[in-house]
């Protein structure tokens, strides 16, 4: 049977500043899509996939679940045990990375051209066969409960999972992901199994590859690869509904330096405000060393290492957060010129000056990310998964350049809400 | 052009050893600038780094952490520029920039559209000689480095507990005392300790240019000309001579407690030697070795106590041949819970032993040089990586055949070589061992 590949090409070509990337979007004689890059200058191809969901899907009462599945594997698959499959794996010299975060699970996979065709079997028998023998799921389930022990004399996971507690409620954006000691402990080889089956399926999956390979080679690639996942996976999770209150949750630990997390409600990446929101961020905590809070906290007052503030774009929720670090006796004052630039920017927003070095950085720095087969892999399967169209690199800095000062400053002052502003401090915090 | 050549080449460049030096151009500038610039023209980008022969080892006694701090002050004010204003430029356009410390080195980078080459050169040589720092910098960027010491030492007891196995594990030689600085010492750091480090230090004849990405050599090289090329060579510049170690006759342990442990771990290190140019047979079969017992799943360390004996939550072996002296061969056993520590390190003293005694799994050794000979193509799509690999072994005594040589070398090692670099290092009056407990555990 002769099997269909159907290719699509979109030339991008350039800014001054930017490397002429030519996506293709090809579609598997199996209707598999996916978006490629064909760039023959080393023999090797880089592949990410990504199936939508991610952790959020796992079922109550079995949290941690898609973390361990996804932890598991590499640990067997087919007639490999895991010992056998890491000894295939390395004799290929194939890389494959398996994770998962609360939105998707990713899998990122780089191999050679000489044994194409062996690496992407093996990385089939993972995705598709996983064996989930019990001894495996014990061995890795140690060392989850490990991690998570870990986590709860970290500063920084402790500050990050309470602020998601009190912002997201019985939400799974509410809790780790990793799971608990007692959920993790409870967990089946049938839990992991269903976990597999639901989180890993064709309706959710996204797929980009760079490196040396044909649209042709690659669509049958793909059916080899995926074409044994079943259809549909599980029901997604529900959007997430803050429980929001400002303010200063302090949770007790005794540690020189003091964790802060702190944020607000964000905004959605389809918003038509959001280059604004971008930019406005780029100048008060998102810059670099050039921000207003990099300025008044480190610089002038040097009462931290780092503070930074970001817009968190998930898939169920959009926050406005920022972390900083000091010294117990200091986290209060460096507390204070956060929340104070906060209404500052908010009140009196940025000046022409600010947005046009704003907008020279993220327009500059743009290009700067597409340095390597797996970076432009990463970034086209984010696109896809973000329901961008296939040019929207050609036209991202335009977005950016368009965003006028009075634009800025209006999302200043309705995104920004300094009495929203709610900080998770962790540590020995003095007059607080 | 012999390079696109090569390129087309494929896969056949499996098999052909230190290809990758034919991306790499090097020369020296007339007032003894090293330049070394790597070519990946995929994308319009540049990296561009200097690197300097000091860091925290070439201290005096009594201001650990000066070579960080100056690093951190570089980003104040010169003759020419505001202090804060060498970022603020390199962000207005549109590039990123920062600094970096270790024990041999301090390196400074930015990353940067291509076209922006000269005007990066032209900062970092105008903050080569001519910086300009007030009281007023100092006391709060002191407070900064305080804070970071803060955030990556005194916030970690994994962090605490190496510190004082460093300590330990040199009697005499600076790379005990830790980068970022004693505290007490850091709390003391003047503008006059600053300037010391960086007259002393900082010139043309001391650095290494290095530049990855979209350039041509010869462009390179005549902006190289025309910004450091002036720049007077420190004709007082001293060797560096650092002190080495007595004999070490006396095996260590130390206990460590901290409440905020979690996951206890035995952890282990060995003195052991480092590459040196022309020589580095020895480190490149402990980089090997390394592999062989814990360096992927199926390493020794992995198999033995985390399948068979389902002892280990974790196990791992380091070792960084990349030093001007002496360092160190790391082993490190994390038990699963209701295995102590002792019996964690007994287990990993009965494995090693085993092992000594069986040798190395050609197989193994087969898939581990596989592994390496494919490093070096994946390592060609980021070249930010192999800028770093040369300025690191450049500022540790190397020189630039030895980098190139070194894949080959590796690939050249035998099982029987691996066992008798690990029989001369495994020396237990040259080792420090130690557990990380939790605050309470009892020894058993």
């Amino acid at each position: 049977m002769i099997r269909f590949v159907y290719v699509i090409v979109s030339f991008l070509v350039a800014l001054p500043a930017m490397a002429e990337i030519k996506i293709e979007e090809v579609t598997s004689p199996g209707g598999i899509k996916a978006w490629l890059v064909d760039e023959p200058s080393i023999p090797f191809v880089a592949l990410e996939v990504r199936f939508k969901g991610g952790t959020s899907l796992d079922a109550s009462g079995k949290r941690g679940v898609t973390n361990l599945m996804v932890g598991l594997l590499e640990e067997g698959a087919g007639e490999y045990d895991a010992q056998a499959f890491a000894r295939a794996s390395e004799s290929l010299a194939a890389q494959f990375g398996y994770d998962s975060h609360a939105d998707a699970v990713s899998i990122s996979a780089r191999f050679l051209n000489e044994n194409r065709d062996e690496a992407i079997e093996l990385l089939r028998l993972s995705l598709t066969q996983p064996s989930f023998a019990q001894q495996a799921v014990d061995r890795v389930r140690q060392q989850v409960l490990s991690g998570i022990r870990s986590n709860s004399k970290d500063p920084d996971k402790i500050a990050g999972n309470r602020f998601d507690a009190l912002v997201y409620g019985d939400h799974p954006y509410g809790s780790d992901d990793s799971g608990t000691i007692s959920s993790v402990t409870a967990l089946t080889r049938e839990d992991i199994m269903n976990a597999h089956a639901g989180a890993m399926a064709k309706d959710r999956v996204y797929i980009a590859a760079v490196g040396d390979i044909r649209s042709a080679e690659f669509g049958l690639l793909l059916d080899d690869l995926l074409g044994g996942l079943p259809d549909t996976g599980a029901d997604m999770p529900e959007k997430a509904e803050f429980v929001w209150s400002g303010g200063v949750d302090v949770v007790e630990f005794d540690t020189p330096q003091s964790v802060a997390v702190f944020g607000q409600p964000g905004i959605h990446r389809d918003d038509p405000d959001f280059f604004a929101a971008y930019l406005l961020n780029t100048v008060l905590g998102g810059g670099g060393f050039e921000s207003r809070l990099m300025t008044e906290v480190r610089e002038k007052r040097g009462l931290t290492y780092g503070v930074y503030s970001y817009l968190v774009l998930r898939d169920l929720a959009n926050l406005y957060l920022g972390s900083v670090a000091s010294a117990n006796d200091r986290i209060s004052e460096a507390i204070d010129v956060i929340r104070a630039e906060w209404a500052r920017i908010s009140e009196k927003g940025v000046s022409e000056q600010e947005l046009t070095n704003a907008k020279a950085l993220l327009t500059g720095a743009y290009p700067l990310r597409f340095d390597g087969n797996g970076s432009i892999a990463k970034i086209m399967v984010g696109m896809q998964m973000d329901a961008m169209p296939i040019d929207y690199i050609d036209t991202r800095n335009d977005k950016v350049n368009i965003v006028t000062l009075e634009d800025v400053n209006r999302v200043a002052g309705e995104l920004l809400d300094p009495a929203a502003l709610k900080f998770v401090i962790v540590g020995k915090p003095e007059g607080i | 052009m012999l390079r696109n050549i090569f390129l087309a080449l494929g896969a056949a460049l499996l098999v052909s050893p230190a290809w990758a030096s034919d991306l790499v151009t090097d020369f020296t500038l007339k007032n003894g600038m090293e330049v070394v610039v790597i070519e990946d023209h995929r994308a319009p980008v540049v990296m561009h780094m200097v690197w300097y022969r000091a860091g925290s080892a070439d201290e005096k006694p009594g201001v650990s952490g000066v070579a960080h701090f100056l690093e951190h002050l570089l980003f104040k004010g010169t003759d020419k520029m505001e202090s804060g204003e060498f970022s603020a430029t390199v962000a207005a356009n549109g590039g990123r920039d920062n600094a970096f410390t270790s024990k041999d080195y301090t390196a400074y980078f930015q990353r940067i559209a291509a076209d922006r080459l000269e005007l990066m050169m032209s900062m970092e040589a105008d903050r080569m000689v001519n910086i300009r720092l007030s009281e007023g910098d100092i006391s709060t960027e002191r407070d900064v480095i305080i804070e970071e010491r803060n955030q990556r030492v005194e916030n970690n007891p994994g962090a605490l507990f190496r510190e004082q196995m460093g300590a330990a594990q040199y009697y005499n030689h600076r790379y005990g005392v830790p980068i970022i600085g004693w505290r007490h010492e850091m709390e003391k750091l003047s503008l006059q300790d600053s300037l010391d480090f960086y007259e002393r230090f900082y010139a043309p004849n001391n650095a290494i240019l290095v530049v990855a990405g979209d350039v041509e050599p010869e462009d390179v090289k005549a902006l190289a000309n025309e910004y450091y090329g002036v720049l007077p060579a420190n004709s007082r510049l001293l060797q560096r001579e650092r002190v080495t170690e007595p004999p070490q006759t006396s095996a260590r342990r130390m206990t460590f407690s901290d409440a905020r442990v979690s996951q206890p771990y035995v952890t282990r290190s060995y003195l052991a030697p480092e590459r040196n140019p022309g020589d580095q047979e020895e480190a490149a079969a402990l980089t090997l070795l390394a592999e062989v017992l814990g360096g992927a799943q199926t390493s020794v360390l992995n198999q033995k106590l985390q399948f068979d004996r389902k002892q280990a939550v974790y196990s791992g072996a380091w070792y960084n041949g990349t030093s001007l002296d002496e360092t160190t061969f790391n082993l490190t056993v994390a038990p699963v819970p209701g295995v102590s520590l002792q019996e964690a390190e007994d287990a990993l003293d009965e494995v090693i032993a085993e092992f000594l005694e069986t040798g190395v799994d050609p197989d193994q050794l087969d898939r581990i040089k596989m592994q390496l000979r494919a490093s070096q193509i994946y390592a060609r799509d980021d070249v930010e990586r192999l800028a770093n690999r040369y300025g690191r072994a450049l500022t540790s005594g190397l020189k630039v055949p030895d980098i190139q040589e070194w894949p080959e070398l590796l690939q050249g090692i035998t099982g029987e070589e691996i066992i008798l670099a690990a029989r001369s290092v495994f020396d237990r009056k040259r080792s420090v061992t130690g557990w990380l407990m939790t605050e309470g555990e009892v020894l058993k």
